[in-house]
């Protein structure tokens, strides 16, 4: 039986300073996060000691270049009362949401984290010369070649072969870009073409080899980090680099939602056909290039399929597998809206653009080019494009079609700003965003699986974290709120 | 090719008669919307589209 698919999204916000001096990124990151923490916060400190970013799934593995991959130690990274990092990472602020159970809760997590970066930028911009403003964006490109991620990380069972993971899940990956894709206006990098006028994802272009270990360079359809901030007897963290940073939280709720499923599958050796792509990162990047979603290309087997086709396959798989299972109510949502969606896309892409980024965003585009009657090339349209991501809800394209009523929402506001503060109730981000909360000044660091306390100056105390469904609120939370002091509570955990 | 792409079609079971019958309406945005759009687009965009495109480059990301 698949574990449950415990799942988290790290966002890397695209940044840039106007207006007076020209800072560099690493700066306007750490000023971004610095303005927002409070001190009580700051001085809890991240602890590295579990991080292995460099250990490979596949065992033992050749490579000569990765001492590119530099971890980031020193630069800013704190945690918050809702159990999320919020960091530097590389020259971006980068935004990790607390582990969440389902689908439903993570949308509203990430939601959460738009909310703070934008909270952010107002409170970097009273610390600012007049003029001087720090922006941000969400999205994943900068239209010049450079990319920067937003991954997806799902809990998995060790025993789980990780070459069923790609064999099974690499088909997946490549097409479910229909629904999860951001849109694109143009295309860059290694696959920049002159003929591409829009294409349905923002990553695809990035995309150059099937497996492999690096996330900032010949990035590989799946990712082999072998780190699972968990007990790594038990358990795999996928750590899927894939994926668009959605501003629609359908694209969002049908990304994670959907994946899970599938890995849950994958764990159970549930799919028995063979939908294996002849050549998956072409098949990628041409799904992509085509808003009709109609592009064919080869399956191993020598079919001929779409990428509909193929979404179509493994949601009867999923269909199949969760009809003799008592199903969530949150993975019957996800059922019945990924129907919903390739029903639409079949007939006519066009009509999910109150539900999908790419659709929603390629239809503003074609109406603002037609009126001001713009070539594609024009800067102008990389220039909505990009406005497209905003998070702040006066200056985001995305939040005035929200406010316009063109594009439906499926979490509540209030929901999104409990998120802000509260960790989810049913994960062990519960733990750490309510032992945060309470005990800050007993507590010196923390990572995604320990909390180190620090009673009276005496003694440091690791609480290890390594089931991540452990900590919850059922489980502790009325021994958090009853304990006086961090001593108690872990007097209290070990009795 | 045809064939085989209708196979992988048949070979899927939708039995959720509701989804299918109510695809989502085609979103036609009336004039007057379509208008206000893009007034919201110029009040939103920042000044000297070109410089600012230009100037956006993000290095250092995964």
């Amino acid at each position: 039986m698949a574990i449950p698919k415990v799942m988290g999204i790290e966002t890397e916000y695209g940044i840039i300073s106007r207006g007076g001096e020209d800072q560099n990124p690493i700066f306007a990151s750490s000023l971004l996060i610095n303005s927002y923490v409070s001190p009580r916060l700051k001085r809890v400190r991240w602890d590295y000691d579990q991080e292995t970013p460099l250990r490979d799934a596949r065992g033992p593995y050749p490579r000569a270049d990765l001492d590119l991959l530099e971890e980031d130690g020193g630069l800013v990274s704190v945690i918050l009362e809702n159990g999320a990092r919020y960091y530097v990472d590389h020259a971006h602020p980068e935004y990790s949401t607390p582990e969440c159970s389902n689908a439903l809760d993570l949308v509203i997590h990430d939601k959460a984290g738009e909310r703070i970066l934008a909270d952010s930028m107002e409170a970097a911009g009273r610390s600012l010369p007049p003029g001087s403003r720090i922006l941000t964006y969400k999205n994943n490109s900068d239209g010049k070649g450079n990319s920067y991620g937003c991954h997806e990380n799902y809990l998995m069972d060790r025993a789980t072969a990780f070459g069923s993971i790609v064999s099974m899940l690499t088909p997946f990956l490549v097409t479910r870009q229909v629904f999860t894709g951001a849109g694109k206006v143009g295309s860059e990098g290694s696959s920049a073409s002159e003929d591409v006028d829009y294409q349905i994802s923002q990553r695809a272009d990035f995309f150059e080899v099937e497996v492999g270990l690096e996330t900032t360079f010949r990035r590989p359809l799946i990712n082999t980090r072998d780190e699972p901030h968990a007990d790594a007897e038990k358990y795999r963290r996928l750590h899927v680099i894939i994926g668009d940073a959605n501003m629609s939280e359908i694209s969002t709720f049908l990304k994670t939602g959907t994946t899970a499923l599938v890995l849950s599958m994958i764990e159970d050796a549930f799919i028995t056909a063979d939908l294996r792509i002849e050549d998956p990162v072409k098949a990628l990047k041409k799904i992509s290039q085509d808003p009709t979603c109609t592009a064919a290309f080869e399956l191993a087997d020598g079919r001929t399929v779409t990428a509909i086709d193929l979404q179509w396959e493994y949601l009867s798989w999923a269909k199949k597998y969760v009809a003799d299972q008592d199903t969530a109510d949150v993975t019957s949502s996800v059922l019945s809206r990924w129907e919903q969606v390739l029903t639409a896309l079949e007939q006519d892409p066009m009509s999910l653009g109150n539900q999908l980024d790419w659709v929603a965003k390629y239809q503003t585009i074609q109406d603002y080019r037609q009126s001001k009657g713009l070539k594609w090339s024009d800067p102008k349209l990389a220039l909505v494009d990009l406005q497209y991501h905003d998070i702040r809800p006066d200056r985001s394209i995305y939040y005035r079609l929200v406010d316009s009523g063109q594009i439906d929402l499926i979490a509540t506001e209030e929901q999104v700003q409990r998120a802000v503060s509260y960790p989810p109730s049913d994960t062990r981000a519960f733990f750490r965003g309510s032992a945060l909360r309470k005990f800050s000044s007993q507590i010196t660091a923390a990572s995604w699986d320990a909390i180190i306390f620090d009673i009276d100056g005496d003694s440091l105390r690791k609480v290890p974290m390594l089931e991540p469904l452990k900590g919850t609120r059922a489980g502790i939370g009325a021994l958090i709120d009853e304990s006086a002091d961090a001593a108690e509570l872990l007097e209290r955990l070990q009795s | 090719m045809a064939e085989e792409r209708k196979r992988v079609r048949r070979s899927t079971e939708r039995d959720s008669e509701e989804a299918v019958q109510n695809p989502p309406k085609s979103q036609d945005r009336s004039a007057e919307t379509v208008d206000q759009l893009i007034s919201d687009i110029d009040e939103v965009l920042e000044e000297n589209a070109e410089e600012f495109v230009r100037s956006y480059v993000q290095k250092g990301g995964q």
